[in-house]
C-alpha cells in the first residue's frame, strides 16, 4: 500500500510533463503553418507588386499634340508623309532640312503616325483643306524617356534618345504638347513591331475564341461522360480502366496534346493552322479530365434519395437523373467547367504545336482566322529586345490575371447561387 | 406458419410466392409466401438486416436499381406478373407507389413536387386539372392547410413531418393503389409520427398499404395484418392483434417482447 502513494505521484508528474509537452507541439505545430502561410502570402504580395508596378504603365502611353495642316492637295495625293513632315518642321523650325535632321524629327512620333493620319481623314473626309490638332502616339524613346525609364544622366551614346531629342521633349512638355494618356489603341489594336502601337486585342479576342470552341466541345462531351460513368456503366474491369485512364489524363504533360492535335486536327483532318478552331479543340482535349472529374464528384455528391424518389414515381433512370440529379449537380459542374476553362486559357505550350503561338498584327474576326491567345502574346512580348515591350508584356500578364481572377470569381458566385441546402 | 386469409374474404391485392432474393452470392429473402389484402394495412417487422425492406421493394422493383440483385419466385399484383422481365416497370410504379425513410421531397416547389408525377405520366393535361390534382392530393395527405399559402416555396423548407406528408401527397398524386412506406417516421419526432400513422389510418380506405417499421407499438397502432420476418425468412404472419397477443412461434414472442432484435 505506502508504495502505491510515491507511484501515483511520480506517474502525475508524469503525466503534467507529457501534458506540457503536448501543448508545445501544438504551438509549434501552428507557428509552423503561420510561418508557412505568411511566406506563400509574401510571395503572392511580392509577385502582384512587381506585375502591376511594371504594367500599369502599360496602360498609359505618351502622346503629343501635333498642329497638323491637312493641304487639300497633299491628301489628295496620298502624300500624308509630306504633311506629317511640314507640321513636325513647322514645331521645331529651328531644325535644318537635312536628311538627318528630318529623321530625328520623324523619330520623336511612332513610325504608324504616317497611317494614323490617313485614318484620321478617312474617317472624317471633312477636314482635308483645314489645320488641326491632332493627338499622335510617341515613338518608344520618346515614351520610355517620358516614364522616366531611361536616365539622362547617361553620356549620349549609351542611351537610345539623343541630346537634341531631349530639348525638343522639353520644348514639347513646356508647350503643353507632350502628355501622359490613357492608352486606347492597347486594347483596340492587335500586336505590332512598334511596341507603342502593339495592343492585345488580337489576343484577348483569340483567347475568347479558343474558349468558345473549347466549352463548345468539352462541356457537353464532359458532362455526359460523367454521366455515364456515374449512372449507367457497369462496375467492370472495362469500366474501371477508362476511369484509371480518365484520372491519368488529367496529368499528360499539356505538350503532348499540341503533338496530338499537330498529327490529328492538322495533319489528319487538315484544319487551319493557328486558328481558334485547332487550338479550341487541343485545350479541350486538355480540359476533358478536368471536367469529367469535377462533374463525377458533383454527380456523386448528389443524395440518391432524389433519383430513388423520382424512379418510385415512375421516372426511367435517364429521367430521374436529368430531371433531379443534373440540376442539383450543376454547380459543382459549372464550377469544374470554368475551372477547367481558366486553365485552358492559361495554357501556352499546347498551342505552340498548333502554331498559336505567332505574330499576328490582325484582329481575328472568326473561327478559322489567324491568331494568338493571351498568354502567347505575353511570351512573344516578353522575347522581345524594345524596352517598351517590358512595361506590356507585364499589363498584358494583368489582363490575363484579371480574366482568371473574373472567371474564378464567377465560379464562386455561381457556386454560391445555386447552391441549395436540403 | 400460420396464413391469415380465410376462404370467404376478397381476392389478395399482392401475391408472394417463393419469393427469394439474392445479392451476388448472398441470400437475403428465403423462400417468402405472402397474401397481402387490399384496403388493409400491412406491417413488416423484424431485426436489422431481416429483409423486410428487401422484401418490400420487390413489390415495386425498386432492386432493379441494385446491381447483381437476382429475384426468384412468382409476385402478383391483382393476379398479373410483377416480376418478370417483360413487365413495364413505369407502369407497375405507377400502381405501386412509393414513400421512402428519409423525407425526400425534390429541391423544388411544393407544388412541383406533387405535380412531378402526373406531368411525368401526362396524367393531368391542363393547367387547371393539375392545379385540382395537386390540391386534392395535398389535402388527401392532410397538409393541405399547412401549405396551401407557400406552395411556390421549396418543399425542402418544410418541416420533417410536413416533408414526409409531402412525400406522402407526391406519392399518391399518380393515384397508385398500393403505397410502399419504408419505415417512413423513424426519421421524425413523437408528434409528426402521430399525425403520419393517422393519416396511414384514413389513407387505408383508399390503398392497400405495406410498412416496414422498426417500432413495434407503431405496426400495433396502424396495421390490421403484421409479418415478422428474421434472417430473411418469414416466420409469422397473421391479424396484426394475434402476433402482438397470441404469437403461434416462439421467435415472435421472444421479439416483440425484447428478448433479442
Amino acid at each position: 500500500m505506502s508504495s502505491s502513494v510515491p507511484t501515483t505521484i511520480s506517474s502525475q508528474a508524469a503525466a503534467n510533463r507529457l501534458l506540457l509537452r503536448r501543448k508545445r507541439a501544438e504551438r509549434r505545430f501552428q507557428l509552423y503553418g503561420i510561418l508557412a502561410i505568411s511566406a506563400a502570402v509574401g510571395f503572392l504580395v511580392v509577385f502582384l507588386a512587381s506585375i502591376v508596378s511594371r504594367g500599369y504603365m502599360g496602360f498609359v502611353q505618351t502622346e503629343i499634340r501635333l498642329t497638323v495642316n491637312f493641304e487639300q492637295e497633299l491628301v489628295e495625293a496620298g502624300s500624308y508623309r509630306k504633311i506629317l513632315r511640314t507640321s513636325l518642321a513647322e514645331l521645331f523650325p529651328e531644325a535644318g532640312s537635312s536628311r538627318a535632321e528630318r529623321r530625328a524629327l520623324a523619330g520623336l512620333v511612332s513610325a504608324g503616325t504616317v497611317f494614323v493620319l490617313r485614318e484620321t481623314v478617312e474617317a472624317e473626309p471633312a477636314i482635308a483643306g483645314t489645320v488641326q490638332d491632332v493627338w499622335v502616339l510617341a515613338s518608344d524613346p520618346v515614351d520610355q524617356f517620358h516614364k522616366g525609364r531611361i536616365d539622362a544622366s547617361l553620356p549620349e551614346e549609351e542611351r537610345p534618345i539623343s541630346d537634341a531629342s531631349l530639348a525638343r521633349i522639353a520644348a514639347l512638355e513646356q508647350d503643353g504638347r507632350l502628355e501622359l494618356r490613357f492608352n486606347r489603341s492597347f486594347f483596340s489594336r492587335g500586336d505590332s513591331r512598334n511596341p507603342e502601337e502593339a495592343g492585345i486585342l488580337g489576343a484577348i479576342v483569340g483567347s475568347a475564341l479558343a474558349l468558345v470552341v473549347t466549352l463548345v466541345v468539352s462541356f457537353p462531351i464532359g458532362v455526359m461522360t460523367a454521366v455515364y460513368l456515374e449512372a449507367f456503366a457497369p462496375r467492370n474491369r472495362i469500366t474501371r480502366l477508362i476511369e484509371i485512364n480518365i484520372n491519368n489524363l488529367a496529368a499528360v504533360p499539356s505538350i503532348v496534346f499540341g503533338l496530338l492535335g499537330l498529327a490529328v486536327f492538322l495533319n489528319v483532318f487538315g484544319l487551319p493552322r493557328s486558328a481558334p478552331i485547332s487550338g479550341g479543340l487541343v485545350l479541350s482535349l486538355m480540359t476533358l479530365p478536368t471536367i469529367i472529374i469535377s462533374s463525377r464528384a458533383a454527380i456523386r455528391a448528389v443524395p440518391p434519395s432524389f433519383a430513388e424518389a423520382a424512379i418510385g414515381l415512375g421516372a426511367s433512370r435517364v429521367q430521374a437523373i436529368f430531371h433531379h440529379v443534373l440540376p442539383v449537380a450543376a454547380p459543382g459542374t459549372l464550377t469544374g467547367a470554368i475551372i477547367g476553362m481558366a486553365q485552358a486559357l492559361g495554357e501556352t505550350a499546347p498551342l505552340l504545336m498548333m502554331g498559336m503561338v505567332a505574330f499576328v498584327v490582325e484582329v481575328p474576326g472568326g473561327f478559322t482566322d489567324p491568331s494568338t491567345v493571351l498568354p502567347a502574346q505575353v511570351y512573344l512580348w516578353a522575347d522581345s529586345p524594345e524596352r517598351g515591350f517590358a512595361e506590356k508584356t507585364a499589363a498584358a500578364i494583368v489582363v490575363l490575371l484579371g480574366f482568371l481572377l473574373v472567371m474564378n470569381g464567377l465560379a464562386v458566385y455561381l457556386r454560391r447561387k445555386f447552391e441549395k441546402q436540403w | 406458419m400460420v396464413n391469415a386469409s380465410t376462404a370467404s374474404s376478397p381476392q389478395p391485392k399482392l401475391v408472394a410466392r417463393e419469393v427469394s432474393v439474392f445479392y451476388g452470392e448472398k441470400q437475403a429473402v428465403f423462400d417468402v409466401d405472402l397474401d397481402i389484402m387490399p384496403r388493409e394495412v400491412t406491417a413488416f417487422i423484424g431485426p436489422s438486416g431481416c429483409g423486410k425492406s428487401t422484401l418490400l421493394r420487390c413489390f415495386n422493383r425498386m432492386n432493379d436499381l441494385i446491381e447483381n440483385c437476382r429475384i426468384t419466385g412468382s409476385m402478383l399484383l391483382d393476379g398479373g406478373d410483377i416480376a418478370g422481365s417483360d413487365v413495364d416497370v413505369v407502369q407497375l410504379r405507377t400502381r405501386i407507389g412509393m414513400v421512402f425513410q428519409k423525407p425526400n421531397p425534390f429541391p423544388k416547389s411544393v407544388y412541383d413536387n406533387v405535380a412531378y408525377g402526373p406531368r411525368l405520366h401526362g396524367v393531368a393535361p391542363t393547367r387547371s386539372e393539375l392545379d385540382e390534382l395537386v390540391e386534392t392530393s395535398l389535402r388527401r395527405a392532410g397538409i393541405w392547410d399547412e401549405v396551401k399559402d407557400r406552395i411556390d416555396q421549396p418543399g425542402t423548407s418544410l418541416s420533417g413531418g410536413q416533408q414526409q406528408r409531402l412525400c406522402i401527397a407526391r406519392a399518391i398524386a399518380i393515384r397508385p393503389d398500393v403505397l410502399l412506406m419504408d419505415e417512413p417516421c423513424s426519421a421524425l419526432d413523437p408528434i409528426a409520427t402521430a399525425t403520419i400513422e393517422e393519416l396511414i389510418d384514413e389513407l387505408k380506405s383508399e390503398y392497400t398499404i405495406i410498412i416496414v417499421t422498426h417500432n413495434m407499438q407503431q405496426a400495433a397502432r396502424v396495421s390490421q395484418k403484421t409479418a415478422f420476418l428474421n434472417l430473411g425468412r418469414l416466420i409469422e404472419f397473421d391479424e396484426t392483434q394475434k402476433i402482438f397477443t397470441n404469437p403461434s412461434e416462439p421467435s415472435t414472442q421472444d421479439y416483440i417482447t425484447g428478448r433479442f432484435g
